[in-house]
């Protein structure tokens, strides 16, 4: 065999294995799509669901996912930001800081449903928080964290160690040095793990399930304190749950939770390709 | 006129980790000359200059021992400000560093973090340090623009204009233009000839012409050590030291 059939062969092979990633992705989307629009109407986004969850709309599902993810970011975003900059810009190298990035790694390989267990031991129960929207953002926030701060981390190490002798050189102490140049300098990557992990807390189940998922709430929560529906449970419910609902349904709920998330991968994908071109080093 | 000595090191050794990169240094920097430090790579030039504005505080691996003297304080002690420190010693480094900011707002970096906000004064400033540095005619109608549009040679001279507008005292130049072409370097040295009337200036360079045709003084530097420091004229005519001859004369380096 001489090296050109060897490296059809390779090329072919990479090829392969590109194409096995893409298909799945366009055929879970295909299906959603295919059998989920005919759901979409203005009703079923903006009404409460009927007849034991067989009819009417997911809105307050949205409007519960929309809380959840947001109140989580809002947690985890400028705590994660924080600790990132900390460990990034202050800490010594020894193995204390060793140590606390091996936790971070492996913070960020915890199967989300021991979030979940351990949101429902720490906020429900022992904070007594209740099952509630304040327990379940809290929860999804520190299964946020880990992400964040090593996307963080990775945004601020980017910046040109250049550029932080020069500010200092200049007589900048570090935190001015960290406010006017290293974090400016960030923002586009840290930004992107943000939103990246927004989108995640969006579409998570198992962290919700026992701290603020509500089986049946057709109605939009009243405080912190309340349970409140989410869309990926109540994906989880009507599709196993509850008996004969109409396919449609369950693939209409599918499709808008893969569109919100989607779209927020999208904005965390423009957010990055603006900055990129933005940057000029 | 007497020389008065604004620098000063006593005994300054410096290591990185293992690497004993400064020994046991003793040299003065006179007021208002031009010092220039030839030697070949890993002669400690680098590590001298950035021991004068604390730079080296950054490298976790740097030790320092012995003093270092500017006006005669030691800088190492532990009561200095580190940020007036550098305030005073400006330095520019080897590649020219822009921050990726308009050229504007890269001259005000310095005096807008001392509290500087004043668009006129700021103004001022700008112009008065880019005309030092030789750059005003050359960007007054684009202060606007982004100062990593400049060409090499015209950024380097920005770094020199920004060092400038923080109204230092003494500027470390890192090889400033190892990066840049002839037609630059002259510009660059012909700024250099100028601000020595204000500033006390240290130059390490690799081009010991350049050492040649600017500086006042000349140390040579080899393996950590000071070989010889004496008038540039004398070094490059008639070296006390023989590494110094064969070094200048290119046999090694």
């Amino acid at each position: 065999m001489n090296y050109r059939t060897t490296q059809r062969i390779a090329f072919s092979f990479l090829f392969l294995a590109n194409l096995l990633v893409i298909i799945p992705a366009v055929l879970i989307i295909v299906i959603i799509i295919k059998n989920g629009i005919g759901a979409i109407s203005w009703e079923f986004l903006t009404s409460a669901p009927r007849m034991g969850m067989r009819e009417g709309g997911i809105f307050p599902a949205i409007v519960g996912t929309l809380y959840l993810a947001v109140g989580s970011i809002v947690f985890a975003g400028p705590i994660g930001v924080l600790a990132a900059v900390y460990m990034n810009e202050y800490t010594k190298e020894n193995w204390l800081a060793r140590l606390i990035r091996l936790a971070i790694i492996n913070l960020a390989g915890v199967p989300s449903v021991i979030y979940g267990l351990f949101g429902l031991a720490l906020f429900v129960i022992f904070l007594r928080f209740g099952t509630s929207i304040l327990a379940g953002t809290l929860t999804l926030g520190i299964m946020s964290l880990p992400l964040i701060i090593t996307t963080t981390r990775e945004a601020l190490a980017t910046v040109p160690q250049s550029f932080r002798e020069v500010s200092l050189s200049l007589g900048a102490s570090k935190w001015q040095t960290i406010r006017y140049v290293v974090l400016p300098n960030a923002i586009p990557g840290i930004l992107t793990g943000n939103i990246l992990e927004f989108a995640r807390s969006a579409g998570e189940t198992a962290p919700i399930l026992f701290t603020v998922a509500a089986f049946y709430l057709p109605r939009l929560p009243k405080s912190v304190f309340d349970q409140a529906m989410a869309l990926p449970y109540h994906l989880y419910v009507i599709s196993t749950q509850v008996p004969n609902v109409k396919l449609e349904i369950r693939y209409g709920t599918a499709l808008v939770l893969v569109s919100l998330v989607l779209s927020l991968n999208l904005v965390a994908i423009i957010v990055r390709s603006h900055f990129r071109r933005k940057k000029k080093w | 006129m007497v020389d008065t000595v604004k620098i000063e090191t006593n005994g300054l050794n410096i290591w990185f980790g293992d690497v004993h990169a400064l020994k046991s240094l003793n040299i003065k920097v006179i007021k208002n000359e031009i010092l220039g430090i030839i030697g070949p790579a890993n002669s400690g030039k680098t590590s001298f200059l950035r021991s004068l504005n604390r730079l080296n505080d950054l490298n976790p691996k740097a030790k320092l021992e012995g003093s270092v003297y500017l006006d005669g304080i030691d800088i190492y002690k532990n009561d200095v400000d580190v940020g007036n420190l550098r305030k005073r010693v400006g330095m520019v480094f080897a590649l020219p560093v822009p921050l990726p900011l308009s050229i504007f707002d890269n001259i005000v970096y310095g005096p807008r973090r001392y509290g500087i906000n004043n668009r006129r004064i700021l103004s001022e400033i700008a112009k008065e340090a880019l005309m030092a540095a030789y750059l005003w005619d050359e960007v007054k109608d684009r202060l606007n623009q982004p100062a990593m549009k400049l060409s090499g040679g015209q950024q380097q001279r920005l770094c020199i204009a920004r060092s400038l507008a923080v109204e230092p005292e003494v500027i470390l130049f890192d090889e400033p233009c190892s990066g840049l072409d002839p037609i630059s370097t002259a510009k660059v040295e012909e700024a250099m000839m100028e601000l020595k009337k204000k500033y006390t200036i240290i130059l390490v360079t690799n081009n010991t012409k350049q050492a040649a045709r600017v500086g006042d003084r000349t140390a040579f530097f080899l393996m950590g050590e000071l070989i010889e420091i004496d008038k540039t004229d004398k070094i490059f005519t008639s070296p006390s030291d023989e590494r110094t001859e064969g070094y200048i004369s290119g046999r090694f380096g």
